[in-house]
């Protein structure tokens, strides 16, 4: 029941009422049912990955930095490029968002957790075990998966010493139990925002974050089922011999690229939407101003997920695709750009006219949009067939992918881990070390990648370990970038770990936020509300405005001063 | 765990009872399923679109020495599976007059309609001339085949899981959302076999 007189007392007396689930770090090593804990375990597993992809990526721009192939053998390097793109994708950038999906949803929209906290329970426990099926691949003879993160055939299916057991197939069987994985937190994440919304949230009221989070687990709904299809039936051709794939049984190779294609563009997307949630949620905050055109911004994240469907074809323009193919997915492609287009202006109105608060987790929102616009402008150039296949298979594709992946969506990630460290923790961060993460990251990701673009367009070809002595210079500044992006990793954790373990106690709302996870003591309660759950009155991001966000909101926020 | 009524209106108090967490989500849980439903449904998706690229574009579709499919027991199994929907939904509506005895009785019989079905694609998998690995077509035969085969497999043991829990004293209060999902299951199964019977045996 909303009533008014319980709210005050019962939700709010302790800083840790929590029956059931005790405040300790053992919670976090368990089948814990919790969403927030479940969400602390996402992102701590994938930050974990996010160091053992980066490992990777460090020992490839090492290799780099040299034109010839002195560091590492050449079959190790294809090795470690699909390995670093593998476990960048599966174990770091979809578990780390998931992860925010868990802390953030069932608080924004005032349910006490997820609609099935076991289904949430058993999908995070995949995540470790299909980890070590792939890391246990470098120990299987011949090695991990070399065949690249998307692993076409005919390469994907050679199997020169024909053990049953290879790193391929382990590659795949990880990839499939990811697929399932993921499907399974997409139900739980649409269930619980179509129908445990507090009341008076109705869908117009309800914060980006949650519409693009909406959006993105639509598409894995969609696109998911699509590779695992496809993935099924690559470890058939692999395993028993069947003929999908192989040309000689009659099989077409570009079909699975198709496969790939259908999910693997429309998961970029799943990718960059929670962080364009992310911006819409940050940049009012720290503007002090109502996010710009509210319905726009909700309604372009619909857009981009119906449009994500239709443009796969554009990463086979070279596959031998008919060229009415072409055509169309080159328009489809670059229609993209207006719902994009919508949310960027709509931040830039948001940000105009601001009394800007540029904390590490706004720097980092900033530093965000700052490379995805970047990013976009690349993105762009790539929908068009002739550029396209000009620049097919060099340093120009990896430079835009690693923008819009790290300069975009690491930035937002490690935006939001800021702003909501504080709420979720009960500590506040540690400012001189957040900052010092962020310059190292924004210098170190534009030194990283920018070099990749005139690379690209000089033609370094990708996915190989020596090049011509005439692309030395821009290789040399990209590795000491990628280097750079490594050190930034250590204050970053570092203030994690301190501020976590002793940072000072963060208060309810330390931003001056407004959204119902900030009506929460911090860290919130086992079950959030419990059954006091408020009763949104009005639009959401109503800064300045001075109008309450939920009945009651004086005697709420009176409580939760005096916890 | 409860959540504030207007939310959710069937959730009524249902006290502190070791049922009472899985009745409260029930409601929840048919929507999740129904969202899984068409989940899967694209898998299948992608599986058909496969089917019909390889074979618009192949050269030789059959394997050398195999003339064709044939289709009239196949088609006699399709009609069973196809009525055991019809036996599915009687199995509903005895269950919400509430009786309970004419709801086991057909649920059972479709059931055992869904293993005859089964059986009848064992004897034509065991007489077929060509293999899984006889090129394109025979992957894709085995593969369709046996991925419906295993859903219908699923079927059978959620029916039987929902049998059992009609034994359960005063169980069907919560219990018809189980079996609501399952009978959903069980019409989609059917569905992408009919649509599975006209790929794989009309379009020749």
């Amino acid at each position: 029941m909303t009533s008014t007189a319980g709210v005050d007392t019962r939700i709010l007396k302790a800083p840790h009422p929590v029956p059931g689930a005790p405040d300790n770090w053992k919670r976090f090593f368990s089948f814990n049912t919790d969403a927030k804990v479940i969400g602390i375990q996402y992102i701590v597993t994938a930050l974990f990955f996010l160091l053992v992809g980066g490992l990777l990526a460090m020992i490839m721009r090492g290799e780099l930095i040299t034109p010839e192939a002195d560091l590492v053998d050449r079959t190790v390097y294809n090795a470690l490029y699909t390995m670093h793109g593998t476990i960048m994708l599966f174990l770091f950038i979809f578990p780390v968002l998931n992860g925010l999906n868990n802390l953030l949803i069932p608080c924004m929209i005032g349910a006490p957790d997820m609609a099935f906290p076991k289904l949430n329970a058993a999908a995070f426990w995949m995540v470790p075990v299909f980890g070590v099926i792939l890391m246990a691949s470098f120990l299987v003879p011949g090695g991990p998966a070399s065949s690249g993160w998307w692993s076409y055939p005919p390469v994907s299916l050679q199997n020169p010493l024909g053990h049953l057991i290879n790193g391929e197939a382990l590659w795949i069987l990880a990839v499939a139990l990811s697929g399932i994985s993921s499907i399974m937190g997409a139900v739980n994440f649409v269930t619980t925002i179509l129908r445990m919304r507090a009341p008076g949230m109705t869908l117009g009221r309800m914060p980006i974050f949650c519409w693009t989070a909406l959006s993105a687990q639509t598409i894995q709904l969609i696109g998911l089922p699509a590779l695992t299809g496809g993935a099924v039936m690559l470890l058939f051709d692999l395993a028993v011999g069947t003929s999908f794939y192989r040309p000689e049984g009659g099989g077409d190779p570009v079909l699975y690229q198709h496969f790939f294609w259908f999910y693997s563009h429309p998961a970029v997307y799943v990718i960059i939407l929670p962080v364009f949630g992310v911006f819409s949620e940050l940049f009012p905050v720290y503007a002090r101003k109502p996010l710009f055109g509210y319905p726009f911004v909700a309604g372009a994240s619909l857009v981009i997920v119906g449009l994500s469907l239709i443009v796969w074809v554009h990463h086979m323009f070279p596959s031998g695709v008919p060229q009415w193919m072409r055509d169309v997915f080159m328009v489809t492609t670059m229609l993209i750009a207006v719902p994009t287009g919508i949310k960027v202006f709509a931040w830039l109105a948001t940000l105009w006219g601001g009394k800007l608060r540029l904390n590490t987790a706004m720097l980092f929102a900033l530093g965000g949009l700052f490379n995805f616009v970047f990013a976009g402008v690349t993105g762009i150039m790539l929908a068009t067939v002739p550029v396209d296949i000009h620049v097919n298979n060099t340093y120009f594709v990896v430079g835009h992918f690693h923008y819009v992946i790290y300069g975009a969506a690491t930035m937002g990630v490690y935006a939001a881990i800021y702003h909501w460290f504080p709420k979720f923790t009960g500590h506040m961060y540690y400012e001189g070390l957040g900052k010092l993460h962020f310059l190292l990251t924004f210098v170190g990701t534009n030194l990283n990648f920018f070099p990749m673009h005139p690379l690209g367009l000089m033609g370094m070809p990708r996915r190989v370990s020596s090049y011509d002595p005439e692309f030395a210079f821009w290789n040399v500044i990209a590795s000491l970038g990628a280097f750079l992006l490594g050190v930034s990793i250590i204050p970053f954790l570092l203030n994690l770990v301190s501020s976590w373990v002793r940072g000072p106690k963060s208060p309810a709302n330390p931003w001056k936020a407004i959204g119902l996870e900030w009506l929460l003591p911090s860290p919130p309660p086992a079950e959030n509300f419990e059954d006091h759950v408020p009763t949104v009155i009005s639009a959401p991001y109503g800064y300045g405005t001075g109008r309450p966000l939920v009945e009651h909101q004086d005697e709420i926020e009176r409580a939760l001063l005096k916890t | 765990m409860t959540i504030s009524p207007p939310l959710d209106s069937t959730s009524s108090p249902q006290g502190p009872s070791p049922a009472g967490h899985s009745a409260e989500h029930a409601n929840h849980s048919l929507t999740g399923f129904i969202i899984f439903l068409c989940s899967e449904s694209v898998i299948f998706l992608a599986f058909f679109t496969g089917y019909a690229v390889l074979k618009l574009s192949a050269l030789q579709w059959l394997p050398p020495g195999v003339e064709g499919l044939e289709w009239r027991s196949p088609l006699l199994y399709t009609v069973v599976l196809v009525s055991s929907s019809g036996t599915v939904a009687l199995a509903e509506r005895c269950l919400s007059k509430g009786q309970l005895w004419g709801f086991r009785a057909f649920w059972l019989l479709s059931m055992a309609m869904g293993a005859v079905f089964l059986y009848g694609q064992a004897i034509e998998w065991r007489s077929l001339s060509f293999g899984i690995t006889s090129g394109s077509f025979g992957s894709c035969f085995y593969l369709l085949t046996g991925f419906h085969g295993l859903h219908v497999l699923s079927g059978i043991l959620l029916m039987a899981l929902m049998l059992q829990r009609s034994f359960r004293p005063a169980n069907y209060a919560a219990g018809e959302q189980g079996v609501i999902a399952t009978s959903l299951f069980w019409h989609f199964v059917d569905v992408i076999w009919v649509m599975l019977f006209l790929l794989l045996y009309a379009w020749s």
